[in-house]
């Protein structure tokens, strides 16, 4: 295998590999770190510059990070990463005067986002200090998008929502609330000189089966209805309700029933439990919630009696997989299931949909019916239009939001300064040693043997007589520090020196993981084969180092690595050093910085 | 040495031997040596090689002196037992123990300070006894612990770190056991698993007294330029004359060498030793060519290492004592009481 060139920020930062995962490349474990310390702002303040939302974030990301966390390869559950960011937000300080200040002075540009939601407000974020003129438009009276239509408060609280949305805003951004956007030709008119599509996938997929004219009444499109619960246009709903569909927007449903007078609420999937779409702790919290799931059943009709919804009737399915390993569902062949019911909540899927575009305005659109955009720039063909979020390429989450609108600042950015937008800047890399002493580190690299800490939450009775009332507590400061602790500090590197190795074997000895092995080179499927512990994670880096005096190679599998300094603390020569990689995207604003 | 405590995970694909035991249940309490010191390598090796041979912790019994090779035995087996005894009375002690419960299988380990200065009768005698053992002296050429004093290991002519000459002349250990009649021998290198792992696992199954001499740099006292004892020296000097390969009884024998090369050391308890012979010559049972190979080298200034020697037919202390089958604790009353029909045939025998 070549020599690891270790010079490449992304080496270091796939290790990391929470950061790695997450779409805005938030360094978590340094702002894990500040919550071990107790410095709740400086912890916010990372994740408010990298995910715009830290508070918004902690309560409902998808977290990618946690099942990339290598927590989960060593013991049994990732570090609670995102439960740990709303610590932050939850005991922070007021941090207004840490927030850029509206810019003195207007660039000139002026720039056009269609819809409020994440992914437009973060481009507006990282534009708006820099001095260009940010108009948004959202149909809706008041920023948010999704964020404030579908998400239950009783997951992410009101109050939450506007602080961090108001950040946004006052950073002398100008929200036209209230207004649609109708036509993309009569936009591009305004003279703007760019224009970034945010406007979400709006659409709920409905579900064309015999019964669903006669029985519309009581039948709903899961995510009209959380909108209209969340307007508050609707505040009931009958005491038996099912819930069509395996994803969160189900799970919203139907924890939403619960709390709007539905006393026996069912979920109906056509999958079966593990393959649902819905997060693991979505279905937990429901099922908690006295909502049980079915699976492996198929709708087939809605029963009705003069116009009005009985129940909904089932063909029982099973999973056969074709030798490809595809799934198909196929009826079992027993008697159809009917479940009474009184009304309907159909949570199948959310498209997109883009009446308000001109097909000829330069923007083109494939065989889906979706813009072509670049999913590096977010450009799309028309080159003064960048679209992110939902927009680009069908619904996501937040965070996925959040980092295309990161990357169409520095495009528009860009585009305003006459630059290439393919040209992308590099992340800012920040390394020190952690060395203070013999046995002494910057860091604690004690590496504590807990379990992942609960959120404790909000007593079930109380939860479900109020919608409004927000069901997980948070950790307090005692458990936020235990869960903090279980932190393996992936961002302290172990830097290897191969001149200054005796090859003593005390690294190899004293690691407790069995990552490092001295040995003949060889080619790398060989070589993972015949290290100290077998290499199997191929998705994980050999970290390979040569200039060893016997002419053998240095090979540490990064893959479980506990990060707990013991090679280095062993090491009699230094050749090992324990040095925190500090990588930052470099966003549009800072881009400018770095120019300057 | 290490402040922080070894983390309890393990790496998830660590394999189990057939105890259900993987080799981080073998380790023991954390080192105290300097970071870097080649005694812990050894301490690495033994835990390995309890490992791969699934030995049950407590059939073990560590005995050592003084010096910092002597306690290692803490680092390694934690759940054996275990005896930190007097300078260079390891062996005293281990015979002892041996004599009581011959079921146990015993490690001595022991320093070049504390095996060939102050323990050398006691490490001739052992050796002669041919008590059922395995002798590790974990060989640094000085006296790590009291900070580096040259040992009787020490090469005439090889430099102290503060540029002293060494005018004494050095004790082979090698040498003294195969003069001693141990009847298993061998040298290896702290820096050399590979070849040192399979040495320790033969060296258990063998009967007899077993001695493995292992050079073991202190990185300390007696890792610079001049020393003969150094990671680089020893590296620059190292002439192995095979590399072993150690079958269990129980595994199925295949090997894969090319014809010649490979000789097959049938044991006493059917394990088999696969010797791969680097040096076509060498003869691991003749006792009298060995030597002479052995003087032949050193005056060369090569570190000859390998099997040395082996006896096929090797007895141990028990049978020449012809000692009862099992552990003295076992013996119940009956028969450390036989009876007084008993006491007149032996008083008969006497008359
Ligand atoms: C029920 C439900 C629950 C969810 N829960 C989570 C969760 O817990 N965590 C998570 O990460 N994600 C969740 N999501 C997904 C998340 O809300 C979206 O992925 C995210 O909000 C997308 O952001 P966006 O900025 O692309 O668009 P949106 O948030 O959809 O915002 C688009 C905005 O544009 C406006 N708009 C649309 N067209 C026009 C137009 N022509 N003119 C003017 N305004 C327009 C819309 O009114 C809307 O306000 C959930 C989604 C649903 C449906
Ligand atoms: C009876 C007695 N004499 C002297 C000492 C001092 N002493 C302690 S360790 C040691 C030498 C140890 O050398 P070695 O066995 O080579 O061990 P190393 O530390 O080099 O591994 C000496 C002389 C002692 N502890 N007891
Ligand atoms: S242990 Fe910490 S740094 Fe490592 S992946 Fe998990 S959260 Fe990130
Ligand atoms: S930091 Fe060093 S000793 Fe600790 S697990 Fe990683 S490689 Fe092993
Ligand atoms: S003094 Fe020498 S022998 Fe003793 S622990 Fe240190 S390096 Fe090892
Ligand atoms: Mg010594």
């Amino acid at each position: 295998m070549k020599h690891t060139d270790i010079s490449v920020p992304d080496y270091f930062h796939k290790v990391v590999d929470c950061q790695w995962a997450c779409p805005a490349h938030t360094p978590v474990p340094e702002y894990i770190r500040l919550i071990a310390a107790g410095r709740y702002t400086d912890a916010y303040m990372i994740n408010w510059e990298s995910n715009v939302f830290p508070g918004i974030l902690g309560r409902t990301c998808d977290r990618p990070c946690e099942p990339a966390c290598r927590r989960g390869r060593v013991e049994k559950d990732p570090v609670a990463i995102c439960r740990l960011k709303r610590v932050a937000a939850d005991f922070k300080d007021d941090i207004r005067d840490r927030l850029p200040k509206p810019a003195e002075k207007k660039n000139g540009k002026r720039i056009a986002l269609v819809g409020g939601g994440p992914a437009s407000l973060a481009v507006a974020r990282d534009l708006a200090p820099m001095g260009y003129e940010c108009v948004v438009f959202d149909q809706d009276p008041q920023a948010g998008g999704m964020m404030r239509t579908q998400i239950p408060k009783f997951r992410l609280p009101e109050s939450v929502l506007d602080e961090e949305c108001q950040y946004i805003l006052d950073l002398g951004i100008e929200f036209v609330g209230g207004k649609r956007i109708d036509s993309m030709k009569a936009l591009l008119s305004e003279g703007f000189d760019a224009i970034f599509v945010g406007c979400g996938a709006p659409r709920g997929r409905d579900l064309d089966i015999p019964g669903r004219k006669e029985a519309v009444k009581n039948i709903h499109i899961g995510i009209d209805w959380l909108s209209s619960v969340s307007f508050g246009h609707i505040d009931k709903i009958g005491k038996r309700v099912i819930v069509l569909g395996g994803g969160n927007t189900a799970m919203d449903c139907c924890r939403s029933s619960r709390r709007l007078g539905g006393e026996d609420v069912k979920v109906v999937v056509r999958s079966g439990f593990e393959e649902m779409k819905a997060s693991p702790w979505e279905k937990e919290d429901a099922i908690h919630e006295d909502i049980p799931i079915f699976n492996f059943l198929v709708p087939k009709e809605f029963t009705h009696e003069n116009g009005k919804l009985t129940g909904v009737l089932f063909e029982k399915v099973k999973a056969e997989y074709d030798p490809k390993g595809r799934r198909k569902l196929v009826p079992t062949g027993e008697p159809d299931q009917h479940f009474p019911c009184d009304d309907v909540l159909v949570a199948v899927g959310q498209e997109n949909a883009f009446p308000w575009i001109e097909r000829d305005c330069g923007i083109e659109f494939d065989k889906w019916d979706m813009p072509k955009v670049d999913p590096k720039t977010m450009a799309s063909s028309n080159p003064k239009v960048f679209f992110g979020g939902d927009a680009a390429f069908g619904p996501k989450n937040i965070i996925w939001a959040v980092a295309h609108g990161h990357e169409a600042a520095i495009s528009i950015d860009r585009l305003c300064r006459g630059e290439d937008i393919g040209v992308r800047p590099a992340p800012q890399v920040t390394i020190a040693s952690q060395k203070m002493g013999i046995h002494e580190w910057s860091y604690d690299n004690e590496i504590t043997l807990d379990k992942r800490y609960r959120v404790p939450h909000r007593e079930k009775s109380a939860a479900l007589r109020n919608i409004r009332a927000e069901v997980e507590l948070g950790y307090d400061v005692e458990l936020a520090l235990k869960e903090a602790e279980r932190c393996l500090n992936c961002d302290v590197q172990t830097v290897f020196t191969g001149q200054l190795c005796i090859e003593c074997d005390a690294c190899v000895d004293i690691c407790p993981m069995d990552c490092i092995t001295f040995t003949e080179n060889g080619e790398e499927t060989e070589l993972r084969g015949r290290l100290q512990a077998p290499a199997k994670n191929l998705t994980q880096d050999l970290y390979v180092a040569n200039n060893l005096k016997t002419g053998r190679v240095m090979v540490k599998d990064e893959d479980v690595c506990l990060h707990c300094g013991l090679c280095a603390e062993r090491c009699p020569t230094g050749a090992w050093d324990m040095q925190k990689y500090l990588i930052d995207m470099t966003l549009a604003e800072q881009a400018c910085h770095l120019k300057a | 040495m290490t402040y922080v405590v070894k983390p309890k995970f393990h790496h998830p694909e660590l394999p189990k031997n057939k105890l259900g035991f993987t080799h981080r249940d073998y380790e023991g309490a954390v080192s105290t040596l300097c970071a870097g010191c080649g005694h812990d390598s050894i301490t690495a090796s033994i835990v390995e090689a309890c490992f791969e041979l699934a030995i049950e912790p407590h059939r073990v019994a560590k005995v050592s002196g003084i010096g910092c090779s002597s306690k290692t035995p803490t680092y390694f087996l934690g759940n054996s037992h275990g005896f930190n005894s007097v300078h260079g009375r390891m062996p005293s002690v281990l015979t002892g123990a041996n004599l009581a419960n011959r079921d146990l299988i015993y490690l001595g380990v022991s320093g070049d300070g504390d095996s060939a200065s102050i323990g050398f009768g006691q490490f001739a005698h052992c050796m002669r006894r041919g008590v059922n053992m395995v002798y590790i002296v974990e060989n640094n050429g000085v006296y790590g612990l009291t900070k580096g004093q040259f040992s009787a290991t020490a090469d005439r002519g090889s430099k102290s770190k503060r540029g002293i000459t060494n005018t004494d002349n050095a004790i082979d250990m090698v040498g003294i056991a195969l003069q001693s009649g141990a009847s298993f021998v061998a040298r290896s290198f702290s820096g050399d698993k590979k070849q040192l792992t399979p040495l320790i696992k033969a060296a258990i199954e063998h009967r007899g007294a077993a001695f493995i001499d292992v050079i073991s740099p202190c990185v300390a006292f007696n890792n610079h330029a001049g020393s003969t004892k150094s990671f680089d020296y020893v590296r620059e000097h190292n002439e192995a004359v095979n590399f072993l390969d150690f079958i269990t009884a129980r595994a199925p024998i295949h090997v894969d060498y090319a014809p010649g090369t490979v000789e097959m050391v049938e044991q006493h308890d059917g394990t088999v030793l696969a010797l791969r012979k680097l040096n076509a010559e060498y003869d691991v049972h003749d006792l009298e060519a060995a030597m002479s190979f052995l003087h032949h080298h050193a005056a060369k200034g090569q570190i000859v290492t390998g099997l040395l020697y082996v006896e096929n037919e090797s007895e141990d202390l028990h049978c020449h004592l012809n000692t009862v089958e099992g552990p003295l604790n076992t013996l119940s009353e009956k028969e450390l009481c036989p009876g007084s029909a008993a006491l007149e045939k032996i008083n008969a025998a006497l008359r």
